[in-house]
């Protein structure tokens, strides 16, 4: 008994020390990427297919040109590098290069001088700045510094659509918020879906959020809050989580909701499968359902919108929300080599016209390179392009999701919040509370 | 750490010795930084600053913690009693020595050789509302909204553990029953005693130590629990299922918020070292001295 007990509180206290057991681990690696960044730069990049390939195709041809600018990659799947990544810079071990999604996360790491200012060296460089995105540097930018340099695509949220079924029941996309509440009985009178959801991931619940708030009280109400002051008692706020709630309560969205994941891409299975009418998603969805989704997109099946307005309410119907941009920054732990080499790849390496055609050929993705649009023409997917490109640009306002805007525990506050207005376990005022005590405050 | 490890000291003392430098190294020391963890502010990559009894304060005035406490305490006794009987049925079962039990016992043994979070995946595919195994064969009543309803996604998380943690609790009854004296069962039968007196009057008591162990492992391992609910719900939906191990790794390594994670992860060690000293009790002086007569 006595051995019993020993192994299980040593098991105990190992899974407690996990943050510590992986720091010393992770700084034992035979090639660490801090030893490696003695002879030149590191990169870690993520898995999966299309993007892995563009993404290590970039650094092959870097390397193949600059053998004395050896830059060294490692790939991660998402979920994973996003862990490790946190880890690795905590300990002091982070590669030369960092890749991430901007925002809370990235003013993290800079508040405690873990990545490098590129501002200086963007002065100097202005053409690497004046060729991409103008709104893809905001959440890249912390206190009206760039520490993060934006790459790869544009992935703003869109309103998709299953034509199909919308002819079945003989309807169009809905325009306004009411046109969409009056929607719903139709379908559910038809026994379809009205609207599909991966309601166990959270931050898909998150978009639904991020619009209603936009299109009823603006940007500004949004910004307000992430600026400090706890707005969510607002009544645009108020307005808006209340109309999510009603949207559950006359079953808008898919049965059992509250059980589906996107990372397994259930969601958009639902509506290539005629099972559900309606999907809000970011566009990084659209090549999903195109090799998963049989002819679904190569038939016309698959309709797209910007999310309907609200009557009433003062945020542009133009507006858009996701991701500006992925971003890339430098360690400020790197060796002075190591960031050379990195800035050298970042000025006439990444982002280059190969790796451009190849985001927009390959994944269906809009660079964010001015001026892409004149590549679109002739392509397959050249509507869906333009629309992606003529949402992201057109935008008065292009917000970042909260949950990258904000710090990891901020997000993590509202995740959790959300998921329980969702499953209606609170009231738009509780949520509204509870958020005022959590963030702004 | 073993009382014959003590009396013998003299002349075997540092065979001892590597088992303690790896519990030192792999618990003590990460037990001790743990706890002066859980007296600080940390977001896991910045500075760590000191703020005395600010997470703990947190911790324990959060309505999360009596809930996350109640989830894992739930989890503890429901898969208790989900598991003791059936293993002790099973167990009695296979511990015959006829072929068929020795082919049934192997398939019986399966679900143990798959890991928590593969068992999860399948099963969360399987109970999927509308891709799963419910609407393909077209059956009603398996088509629910299993992980999306509170009272729902505890009682799969029960029987998931159930179906995967009641062969290897078998397998340690069975061996338990094998050790009883036939002698006992052959007196019995001549005293005119059925197969269920049998049972209850033979069986059962000369399995108490046995249970003793079973239920210490079941015990330890439900208050650890985290794969399993981590893959298949995440501790939803709304925290039905954040269990205190779960409600740890969310708060230190998703919300970044290490101190306060430090401070659940002490609170969790608490609560196992109260839960071993319960079972000792309960085991009594009794199986004490049938260990040294073994």
């Amino acid at each position: 008994m006595d051995h019993n007990r020993t192994s299980r509180r040593s098991f105990i206290a190992l899974a407690t020390a996990t943050p510590l057991v992986a720091t010393v681990l992770a700084s034992c690696g035979d090639s660490g990427p801090g030893a490696a960044s003695s002879d030149g730069a590191t990169d870690w990049i993520l898995t999966g297919a299309p993007k892995e390939k563009i993404r290590q195709t970039a650094v092959d041809d870097w390397n193949k040109a600059h053998s004395d600018q050896k830059i060294t990659t490692s790939a991660f799947q998402n979920d994973a590098y996003k862990a490790k990544i946190k880890t690795a810079i905590g300990a002091g071990q982070a590669p030369t290069i960092i890749f991430g999604w901007g925002g809370g996360t990235l003013r993290n790491y800079a508040e405690s001088k873990l990545v490098d200012d590129l501002t200086p060296w963007l002065t100097e460089n202005p053409d690497v700045k004046s060729r991409l995105f103008d709104a893809a540097f905001a959440a890249g930018t912390v206190d009206d510094k760039v520490y993060g340099l934006p790459t790869e695509t544009v992935q703003p949220l869109v309103f998709f659509y299953n034509k199909k079924l919308f002819k079945q029941i003989n309807a169009e996309p809905p325009t306004t918020w009411d046109e969409l509440m009056a929607l719903v009985p139709k379908f559910n009178a038809a026994n379809i879906a009205p609207i599909s959801l991966g309601g166990q991931s959270r931050w898909t619940n998150m978009m639904w959020l991020e619009m209603l708030f936009d299109r009823i009280g603006g940007p500004e109400l949004f910004e307000s809050i992430y600026n400090g002051t706890p707005n969510w008692t607002d009544p645009s706020a108020i307005d808006a989580l209340t109309k999510v709630q009603d949207l559950v309560k006359a079953d808008g969205f898919i049965k059992g909701f509250a059980s589906i994941t996107a990372d397994s891409n259930a969601d958009q299975a639902l509506l290539y499968t005629d099972k559900a009418a309606m999907m809000l998603h970011g566009t990084w969805t659209y090549g999903g359902m195109k090799t998963d989704g049989g002819d679904f997109v190569s038939s016309g099946n698959l309709g797209y919108v910007n999310f309907p307005a609200v009557t009433g309410g003062k945020g542009d119907p133009t507006n858009t929300f996701g991701n500006p941009a992925q971003y890339v920054s430098i360690s400020s732990k790197a060796t002075q080599k190591a960031k050379d080499i990195a800035l050298a790849f970042f000025k006439s390496g990444l982002l280059q016209d190969k790796e451009a055609e190849a985001y927009i050929t390959e994944a269906g993705e809009v660079p964010i390179v001015k001026g892409i649009d004149s590549k679109f023409s002739g392509m397959d997917d050249e509507e869906w392009l333009k629309f992606t490109y003529d949402l992201a640009t057109n935008a008065p306002s292009f917000a970042q999701s909260w949950d990258q805007a904000l710090s990891p525990t901020e997000a993590e506050t509202l995740l959790d919040n959300i998921e329980k207005l969702f499953g209606l376990a609170i009231t738009p005022q509780e949520f509204a509370a509870n958020m005022n005590a959590a963030i702004g405050s | 750490m073993t009382p014959s490890a003590h009396t013998s000291t003299g002349r075997l003392g540092w065979l001892v010795l590597p088992a303690l430098l790896f519990f030192v190294v792999f618990a003590v020391v990460p037990l001790i930084g743990v706890f002066v963890l859980s007296f600080t502010s940390w977001d896991g990559i910045g500075a760590i600053s000191f703020t005395g009894l600010k997470s703990w304060t947190a911790v324990l005035t959060d309505p999360g913690l009596p809930h996350a406490l109640w989830v894992t305490f739930l989890i503890i006794v429901l898969s208790w009693i989900a598991q003791t009987p059936l293993s002790i049925l099973l167990g009695v079962f296979i511990s015959g020595h006829q072929k068929y039990r020795a082919v049934l016992a192997v398939l019986f043994f399966l679900p143990l050789l798959l890991s928590a979070a593969a068992v999860s995946i399948a099963y969360k595919a399987l109970l999927d509302p509308n891709f799963g195994l419910g609407p393909g064969l077209k059956l009603g009543f398996l088509t629910q909204d299993w992980l999306g309803k509170s009272a729902l996604a505890m009682g799969v998380v029960i029987f998931i553990i159930a179906w995967q943690w009641i062969p290897f609790h078998s397998l340690i009854y069975q061996g338990a029953i094998r050790q009883i004296p036939t002698s006992m069962y052959e007196a019995a039968q001549i005293d005119g005693a059925g197969r269920v007196r049998q049972f209850f009057s033979i069986t059962l008591p000369q399995l108490k130590n046995t249970m003793i162990t079973s239920s210490t492992l079941m015990i330890v391992g439900s208050l650890t629990t985290f794969d399993l609910i981590f893959v298949l719900t995440g501790g939803g939906p709304n925290d039905a299922t954040r269990a205190l191990a779960l409600d740890m790794y969310l708060t230190g390594f998703r919300a970044n918020q290490m101190g306060l994670a430090s401070a659940i992860a002490v609170i969790l060690v608490v609560v196992g070292l109260i839960l071993a000293q319960v079972l000792q009790r309960l085991g009594g002086k009794e199986r004490n001295s049938q260990l040294e007569g073994a």
